[in-house]
């Protein structure tokens, strides 16, 4: 596993900017800022007609270390150190348990929390427990 | 007009990511894994991802909900629900689990799609797979799940 190093000024920078981009799809389209939820709506069958938006909010995600790239010339490469099957039962379970569940990190973490939701509380510390819990089989007993 | 926008907001999103560090699961799997802090390998950025974040959207969407309407016009789309019913555990529960064996949620996931590799879009795949099958799972009609679509 490679280490990281604790960036807090950068992290709550960038936290920051995470916040404000709810704020500003909450005031423009009135609507939460939650990536699973906004996905799952990507795919068919269709309830309303905001296609087009949700995809161009995804879009931003995507290209946004691109613009990082061309900024400062740099873009941050990911270190992935899981295994092609494993990526991909992570996925299966990521996919099905955020919309399952209503909401990822980013809309009950984020969206829900700061609306005082007791269900993203829930939501949250179910998550958190059982990442916490799977990383420390993963990387300390198996 | 509307969509340009909803593009500009998905960047400052991807961005916050980016420049947060959580476009790198590792750093989110040395946020999850509590048993390094003895060694010195835990990394509690995340604690400051989600706090810088929460301090903003806290503030922010008590000052744009005051408003009568979004500025593209409808209504003001916030979750009801206040249930706790199995869902609002099981389903984060298997989130969990997820994140914590590639170290990506669906935000940073998006965020990893250029500079990841072949990984993220293994990741991606998956993800959409899986999402697909829980809402038709949701959706579909039979006594023994709950009857209301929320996805």
């Amino acid at each position: 596993m490679m280490a990281t190093d604790f960036t807090p000024v950068a992290s709550l920078l960038g936290g920051a900017l995470i916040g404000a981009s709810a704020v500003m799809l909450m005031a423009a389209k009135g609507r939460i800022a939650g990536v699973s939820g906004i996905t799952v709506r990507l795919l068919p069958p269709y309830s309303d007609s905001e296609f087009a938006g949700r995809l161009a909010f995804i879009l931003g995600i995507v290209v946004a270390p691109l613009v990082v790239l061309l900024v400062t010339g740099t873009a941050p490469v990911p270190t992935i150190e899981t295994g092609p099957a494993l990526l991909v039962l992570a996925g299966l379970l990521v996919g099905f348990g955020s919309v399952w569940g209503n909401g990822c990190t980013s809309g009950h973490g984020v969206c829900g929390l700061s609306r005082l939701s007791v269900r993203s509380l829930v939501a949250t510390l179910t998550f958190m427990a059982t990442a916490m819990a799977t990383v420390f089989l993963t990387r300390h007993v198996f | 007009m509307s969509v340009l926008v909803q593009f500009a907001i998905g960047l400052v999103f991807g961005l916050g990511l980016v420049i947060a560090g959580m476009s790198n699961p590792a750093k989110v799997l040395n946020f999850l894994d509590l048993a390094a802090i003895p060694s010195g390998g835990w990394d509690p950025s995340l604690a400051f991802v989600m706090a810088g974040a929460i301090a903003v959207t806290f503030i922010g969407f008590r000052l744009v909900l005051r408003r009568p309407q979004p500025i593209f016009g409808g209504t003001f789309h916030l979750p009801s629900a206040t249930e706790i019913d199995a869902r609002i555990v099981l389903g984060p529960a298997i989130f969990g689990v997820g994140w914590g064996l590639a170290g990506f949620c669906p935000g940073p996931a998006f965020t990893a799609l250029t500079t990841g590799g072949s990984a993220a879009a293994f990741f991606i795949v998956a993800m959409l797979l899986g999402m697909s099958g829980a809402r038709w799972l949701a959706n579909r009609p039979s006594a023994l799940l709950p009857a209301t679509p929320h996805a």
